[in-house]
């Protein structure tokens, strides 16, 4: 990716880092500062969805990592290119917002306004209590998605769908 | 007789979690249960022992939709507490900034999570199929909001330039200007908005409520007044435990509010706008009346045209203030701890937000209450819904139970804030339903 597209790219960490794997979010985002890549804009974002077509406004790339809950294995890592196919509503019910991660999106999908690129990481999470901590399990998909996702920003890796 | 119940296991377009169960037997309503379920977080216990300037960025926390509401509450009790009074340019910031989350709020409310209600939309999804630009404008109102409060609280997100005093950093007038062209495009579109909703089909309701609210001498109110209600309450913020009682309920994390007199009461649009009618601006005034509200509005069907009315005020208010601002000599007032009990009541967009804190003599806080505008809500949203199903019960289930969301949407409740409070039991924390 050119370097002036790499100044317009996002990436978003959803989530509450209190309320267990749903914390996935903004740890994702915390590593890839820890990188210090100065190119890229990050988001530590808390879901209300109408807030997230605003953020990513402008922004050529978005990057968007939540917790899901779809029943699969804890820690399973979804990818999905939301350009191409609607993001399921149901499995993003992590969060406690009345208009969430999904629903912005969608919304955004019939008003024309999704960013030119955008990638959704969903981590499949086990646990949502208050003060829970992160499960094993989604702490090792955490350092996952980070590798993922420094390739993928990078163009070095071809889309695979999930 | 024939039971029926009315059951709704997730509360959807609401922030936080909850249900809801209506028992009828035969016509007959026998019980509603408004069951907020969300895990309360004990907000109160994390205070204690925490330095007095930490209360507005802590609280700030309890809810990513009405931080500046926490505070501003939390602000200006341990300002109280200290006995300082913050006057001049940063009081006009702090309403200001006020202006920019009841904006945001509401247009959210109003436009993404309400009026699909009345139209018959599954979601705003669905909606914005149908009406994109309606959609569009409620957006691009609630962004307005969020200029205002990233301008002023450095980021719209848990804002963190509100600080004890004032602000870490006041704007200069040159840096207001553009936010001013924002809103006064937003505040055409906040009479555009008022003129839609008032043509949606709102049903005939009307109860009987005791609304309380604050009221000022001069303004329609955000961080000052008396708390007065249309019953004869008319007291100083001090006095609200005296007048106040919270207890707890089997059914729902969240305590119930009530007045030691009376029992249930109401909070938000409706209250405040029913007190303070006087206090709006002419041009919300006549948008009001335009869209049939008189000055006084008791169907909380309506509260959607409230809102409105109230995010056309927010703006008026914001420009009038922009236009009068000159920067303060100082970005805040030193506040210097001191033995004492501070207390404040500050009008969140669902009502008032009451803090009380007890700080010694270094700054360190001893005891910390917090109500927030949800659980004083509570038992007139039960209390409404034992009137809505009676109206209604001729309706297949389904209609019935949209009916039921929708009373309960009225009110635009907060569970994640109702739900952040210290006194709990074993077994009530264990509720599940």
């Amino acid at each position: 990716m050119a370097s002036r597209d790499r100044a317009r790219t996002l990436v978003i960490g959803i989530g509450s880092p209190d309320r267990g794997d749903d914390g996935v979010g903004p740890l994702v985002i915390e590593l890839l500062r820890e990188r210090g890549d100065r190119d890229l804009a990050f988001l530590d974002h808390h879901g209300e969805g109408a807030a997230l077509i605003e953020a990513w406004d402008g922004s050529a790339a978005v990057f968007l990592v939540d917790a899901v809950r779809s029943g699969a294995a804890p820690g399973a890592i979804h990818r999905i290119d939301a350009c191409v196919r609607s993001v399921p509503v149901q499995i993003f019910h992590t969060s406690s917002h009345a208009f969430n991660v999904a629903e912005a999106i969608e919304l955004a999908r019939v008003l024309n306004r999704l960013p030119p690129r955008l990638i959704v990481y969903g981590v499949e999470g086990r646990r949502f209590d208050v003060g829970s901590g992160m499960s094993s399990e989604v702490a090792r998909a955490t350092d996952e998605v980070v590798e993922r996702l420094f390739k993928e920003v990078d163009g070095s890796v071809r889309e695979v769908s999930w | 007789m024939s039971t029926r119940t009315i059951t709704v296991d997730t509360l959807a377009r609401v922030e936080g979690e909850g249900a809801l169960t209506v028992t009828l037997e035969g016509d007959t309503v026998i019980d509603v249960k408004l069951k907020l379920f969300e895990p309360p977080r004990f907000f109160e216990a994390l205070l204690r022992g925490r330095r007095f300037e930490e209360a507005p960025d802590i609280t700030s926390r309890i809810c990513g939709i009405c931080p500046i509401a926490y505070q501003m509450s939390a602000a200006h009790a341990m300002e109280n507490a200290c006995g300082v009074r913050v006057d001049g340019a940063l009081r006009v910031l702090r309403r200001l900034i006020y202006c920019g989350e009841w904006i945001e709020s509401h247009a959210l409310h109003v436009y993404m999570l309400h009026a699909p209600d009345f139209l018959g939309y599954e979601s705003a999804i669905h909606m914005a199929k149908d009406h994109p630009a309606i959609v569009e404008r409620g957006l691009q109102l609630k962004k307005v909001g969020n200029d205002v409060i990233v301008l002023l609280g450095g980021r719209s997100v848990h804002p963190v330039n509100v600080r004890l005093g004032g602000f870490y950093k006041a704007p200069t007038k040159l840096e207001l200007a553009p936010l001013a062209e924002k809103l006064r495009w937003a505040r055409d579109a906040a009479i555009e908005t008022v003129r839609w909703v008032a043509s949606l089909p709102i049903p005939e309701f009307e109860q009987d409520y005791e609304f309380v609210g604050l009221r000022h001498p001069d303004e329609y109110p955000f961080n000052e007044g008396r708390l007065v209600s249309d019953r004869g309450l008319d007291i100083a913020i001090s006095e609200y435990d005296a007048h106040f009682a919270e207890e707890q309920v089997a059914h729902s994390n969240a305590l119930h509010s009530t007045l030691r007199e009376r029992g249930a009461y109401a909070v938000g649009p409706l209250a405040r706008y029913s007190l303070n009618f006087d206090r709006l601006s002419p041009l919300a005034q006549e948008a009001a009346r335009a869209a049939g509200l008189g000055p006084v509005c008791r169907n909380p069907f309506q509260s959607i045209v409230v809102r409105s009315v109230e995010i056309l005020y927010a703006c008026d208010e914001a420009l009038r203030l922009i236009d009068g601002y000159e920067m303060p000599a100082r970005h805040a007032v030193e506040v210097r701890p001191r033995a004492a009990v501070g207390y404040a009541c500050t009008e969140a967009p669902r009502g008032i937000l009451y803090h009380r804190y007890q700080i010694d003599e270094h700054g360190t806080i001893l005891d910390a209450k917090i109500v927030p505008p949800t659980s004083q809500n509570q038992k007139t949203i039960e209390r409404d819904l034992a009137h809505v199903v009676p109206k209604y019960v001729s309706l297949p289930n389904e209609q019935l139970t949209w009916r039921c969301e929708q009373a309960i949407r009225n009110y635009d409740p907060c569970i994640s804030c109702a739900t952040h409070f210290l006194t709990l039991t074993i077994e009530q924390a264990s509720v599940r339903t």
